[in-house]
């Protein structure tokens, strides 16, 4: 017997960014089998995960769950949360935890709850280097013991196995840290029997809500239908439709390959996809093929304090400082360093300054021609190994600058127009990934922990 | 002659990784887009010489058909968010495409 359309609504690209009530609500008669978000990115940097804290605000989080948890518990519909708080370390998870409890509480839903972590130990990270199982992506290093360490959370990505653990345990509402994107929709189904390749290809195309639809959307509403064989995807506003040209160019969306899409435990080959338009806005797709690898891998994030940061914007109008402008920035910069090493000060740093105007946008990969702009913005940028030293030596920079005496200068008052007092803002500390390397498992569960929870209004027991 | 943004719908980039850059070039016709992909006119050196890099800093230059597309990787200059970057999302490099002619 042919199974039965699986239906997953996708309220919105990433959890926080809001959606259309009417789509919601248009989605939600259509009885979906699930909602499922995902609520993560490292598009915003490594900053997020390394610090610990969300990208989204707060109450758009709160605005969103708040629809979704509901209609979803009110009406029996199961929950899915991918990648919580934005990076899926345990600080991002238990901020999500207690906001969905806030709104358990406010309005008394009751429900089991089912949080899965992704933070790895980093003995175990360690443990991997030395024996030479993180195998590099992208063509990173391997990095070193002190740099492993500097990570605050290092998580992994989960494929749908740990969250599926879940599912066995009675959860309604599972609330994931760090997961592939595709896993939050794709482990339901999957689980209950649906084709791992077109589950994982359509998880794919959710977890960007209305991005692939025409014209896109990262705050809009979608459903997927799952069948046998294929999966249907259908716009849940009037002024949206798929085509299977929106389809096939989302493919490419943030992928350095199109045909073939990496993952836990393997790859999904597109090679032999179709893209069929039904002539009602929804378009079928169909032939996707998923590759297992021989052995079982999970993507491992890692970002590293690497300073703290302080910046100063301001912005020049003079065209003699203009037509000088990286001579004048050298000059400042030795200056600020002999000053510094007259003084002894402590500590190492580093001066940017980004020139908008001339190559603020593109830095290096500068193409174009020489013609001077009438204005120039201007973002100094320092980083040092404390924020002390990071002000200190944005302010001298600051300063040096305003009043630099250039070759030709005429303008003698001031170099800069500086919007701002303060002029100079602490940043807190800089981050960069470190880790983004590839680990072998044993079981695709072994890395992740998790817990249970019985919600009742505003009470939460914990189940085990 | 034909400039890249008179045949193509969609010229993005955006990161594909913290250290790697994807763009995105969708033609607005398949005609066109065959034409480009039988005669390989969008290939490393045209791209470099775009960007004023060197060939072999194009990492991929991939054609999809299913969505008339051609799709270039590149290494970013820094790593996303790491000190001097100018671009965490990776979201404005792709100017330099626009400058494109095509023999078309």
């Amino acid at each position: 017997m042919a199974k039965k359309e699986y239906k997953i609504l996708s309220p919105t690209a990433i959890l926080g960014y809001g959606f259309p009530a009417e789509s919601f609500q248009r989605g939600i008669e259509e009885n979906p089998d699930l909602i499922a978000v995902d609520a993560g990115s490292t598009d915003p940097g490594p900053y997020y995960l390394g610090a610990g804290k969300a990208f989204t605000d707060r109450l758009g989080v709160k605005s969103d769950l708040r629809a979704m948890l509901v209609n979803g518990v009110k009406k029996g519909i199961p929950i899915v949360i991918g990648t919580a708080g934005g990076s899926g370390a345990r600080p991002h998870v238990d901020w999500c935890r207690a906001i969905i409890e806030e709104i358990a509480a406010e309005e008394n839903l009751k429900f089991r709850m089912g949080v899965v972590y992704a933070d790895v130990d980093v003995e175990a990270v360690v443990k991997g280097m030395k024996n030479g199982d993180l195998i590099p992506l992208d063509d990173q290093p391997v990095p070193t013991e002190k740099e492993i360490r500097e990570c605050p959370h290092i998580v992994a990505q989960m494929g749908p196995e740990p969250l599926q653990k879940m599912i066995d345990k009675g959860c309604e509402v599972i609330l994931g840290g760090r997961c592939y994107d595709p896993s939050c929709f794709s482990a339901r189904p999957i689980a209950e029997g649906y084709d791992r390749a077109l589950a994982t290809h359509l998880g794919k195309i959710l977890e960007c809500a209305a991005i692939a639809a025409t014209p896109g959307s990262g705050s809009d509403s979608v459903i997927g239908i799952l069948k046998e064989d294929s999966f249907i995807l259908q716009a849940l506003s009037p002024e949206r439709k798929f085509t299977a040209q929106s389809t096939a160019a989302h493919t490419l969306y943030e992928k350095s390959d199109p045909f073939h899409l990496p993952g836990p435990g393997g790859s999904l080959d597109l090679t032999d996809v179709s893209f069929t338009e039904l002539g009602d806005g929804r378009v079928e797709v169909r032939g996707t093929k998923f590759v297992p690898t021989p052995k079982y891998q999970v993507k491992l994030e890692g970002s590293r304090c690497v300073g703290y940061r302080t910046i100063s914007v301001c912005g020049t109008h003079d065209p003699i400082l203009i037509s000088n402008i990286d001579t004048v920035c050298q000059q400042v910069k030795d200056r600020v360093e002999h000053l510094l090493e007259r003084e002894h000060a402590e500590g190492k740093s580093q001066v940017f300054f980004h020139i908008y105007g001339k190559n603020g946008v593109m830095g290096d990969l500068e193409h174009g021609d020489n013609a001077l702009p009438h204005e120039l913005g201007i973002v100094m940028e320092v980083l040092a190994e404390t924020q002390e030293q990071a002000n200190t030596v944005c302010s001298i920079t600051r300063s040096t600058f305003l009043h630099y005496g250039y070759e030709g200068r005429i303008s003698t008052a001031g170099n800069l127009a500086f919007p701002f007092s303060p002029s100079d803002t602490p940043m807190g500390a800089c981050y960069e990934f470190c880790l983004y390397h590839l680990l072998d498992v044993d079981d695709p569960t072994e890395l992740f922990s998790s817990e249970v929870f019985d919600i009742d209004g505003a009470k939460v027991v914990k189940a085990e | 002659m034909k400039t890249l943004p008179e045949v193509a719908q969609v010229i993005r980039s955006k990161n594909s990784s913290p250290f790697k850059l994807t763009l995105d070039i969708i033609f607005k016709d398949r005609e066109v887009f065959e034409k480009v992909q039988r005669e390989n006119l969008l290939n490393a050196e045209v791209i470099a010489k775009a960007y004023k890099i060197e060939p072999k800093a194009i990492e991929k230059v991939l054609y999809f058909p299913p969505a008339k597309a051609v799709k270039i990787g590149m290494s970013r200059t820094r790593k996303s968010g790491s000190p001097g970057d100018t671009d965490v999302y990776g979201a404005q490099q792709h100017a330099p495409l626009l400058t494109i002619s095509l023999d078309i």
